[in-house]
């Protein structure tokens, strides 16, 4: 595993005394902990459990002085420090005979801490994994026609049909004159192609409803022509007089 | 046909799948073959397939075979598509995501008392991207859901099934050396 691969990057540690802030390290109070154990060397086994509790309200303090929404998880964890720190003062309770083994105090910590650890490590190997994906690619799906579908191209005509039908149905709405808006074949352009990384087919009829006014129609239908001489855009009937699709064609630009 | 012809075959019909191709798939267009001779042909001709130093390579992903451009030659392939790498999970999303995986059929609560953190967000990311789905619910007292990897999860690490994944213990053991 190359560590400079590290999804969340430790900066460089500058061993200045004091707390440095790093805040988009500390995502939990578990990986406060962790890193204050690694920064002191800590045995993991033998947490001074004092200190780190200092350590930690200390950094708890400046969350609150930089305005920071401390959440419940970390005054949860604050206070099973302080509560750990107040069993290992306590003096060995004398009823519990001398053989008998003392339970650690901080024992369930540990465990936890191992835990969060264990699993921060798997997430790295998932990074890792997802970066060497990233970096691969399938061979890319051509236009394929499924056989028994049969799929017909359509004609400028059939287009024409759908579009005065549109039209049409538009007109038979009762409809308010309300101020228009500009709208350029540019906007809806770009307005297809979101849709298309969205959606593998779009029914023709669809984009064309609750479109505010005639004139949105027919730039969206002159911004569907300019999509289809530039090959962005495939328009298919799975038979004759059938509801028009679109789909992505060959030259289709992903939007940005 | 003798099985060894089976291997162009094969390797043409991997090359127009869009999916990963299964051999169960690929038994049903060769029916004089059983699923295991062609998951055995499958396997020597990927084997045959990546000996060579070429360009692609043939993988065991999600339960099929896929044909793939190797990662070494990604930054020509990235500059000749002029694309741009496509967006990482983030630290909590993988996280919650190794939890799930390590762990599931899992409930939130179970993630987050080994994350020690909400992870509602992380868990909605995952759920978007298709990468974890619901499995089911816990039969427990607020039946909550339990949470699963998908298809998805495979293909996007790239793994051939969940068996792949390094085992916990060799994260608990690193995490011992760590700390």
């Amino acid at each position: 595993m190359n560590s400079s691969e590290n999804p969340n990057p430790e900066p460089v540690s500058q061993e200045s005394p004091g707390i440095t802030i790093r805040l988009d390290s500390f995502e939990g109070p578990l990986d406060l902990l962790l890193h204050l154990i690694k920064r002191e060397e800590i045995d993991i086994r033998n947490i001074p459990i004092a200190r780190i509790t200092e350590q930690y309200l200390e950094y708890i303090e400046l969350m609150k002085d930089l305005n920071i929404n401390v959440a419940g998880e970390w005054l949860v964890m604050a206070a099973t420090l302080i509560y750990i720190k107040s069993r290992m003062l306590l003096p060995p309770d004398p009823v519990v005979a001398e053989d008998e083994v003392r339970e650690d105090p901080r024992t369930e910590l540990v465990y936890q801490l191992l835990e969060h650890q264990k699993f921060k490590n798997a997430a790295q190997m998932l990074h890792v994994r997802e970066e060497v994906e990233n970096a691969v690619w399938n061979s890319p799906p051509g236009e394929v026609i499924e056989e028994g579908k049969d799929l017909v191209s359509v004609t400028l005509f059939d287009v024409l049909k759908a579009f005065h039908e549109v039209v049409r149905r538009f007109e038979a709405q009762q409809s308010m004159a309300l101020e228009q808006e500009e709208v350029t074949i540019e906007q809806k352009v770009a307005d297809i192609r979101h849709l298309l990384m969205v959606h593998d087919t779009i029914h023709f009829s669809t984009l064309f409803t609750r479109l505010p006014s005639k004139v949105h129609i027919i730039v969206t239908f002159l911004a569907l022509l300019e999509l289809v001489r530039l090959h962005e855009i495939w328009l298919y009937q799975k038979k004759v007089f059938d509801e028009i699709y679109i789909t992505k064609g060959k030259s289709f630009a992903e939007a940005t | 046909m003798e099985p060894f012809e089976l291997r162009p075959i094969l390797e043409a019909i991997i090359y127009v799948a869009e999916e990963p191709v299964k051999p169960e798939k690929l038994q049903e267009l060769l029916p004089e073959f059983s699923v295991d001779q062609i998951e055995a042909a499958l396997a020597e001709m990927a084997e045959e397939f990546n000996s060579r130093p070429g360009g692609m390579m043939i993988r065991n992903v999600a339960g099929g075979y896929r044909m793939t451009t190797r990662p070494e030659h990604h930054e020509y392939i990235r500059a000749y598509l002029k694309s741009r790498p496509s967006a990482k999970l983030s630290l909590a999303a993988l996280e919650t995501l190794a939890v799930i995986a390590y762990r599931q059929p899992v409930t939130l609560a179970e993630i987050l008392a080994i994350r020690g953190k909400k992870s509602t967000s992380a868990l909605q990311t995952l759920l978007e991207k298709k990468l974890v789905s619901i499995v089911g619910r816990k039969p427990v007292v607020g039946r909550p859901i339990l949470y699963g990897t998908s298809k998805e999860f495979l293909l996007h690490f790239g793994l051939k099934d969940l068996s792949e994944l390094p085992t916990l213990e060799e994260f608990a053991q690193m995490a011992g050396d760590q700390l």
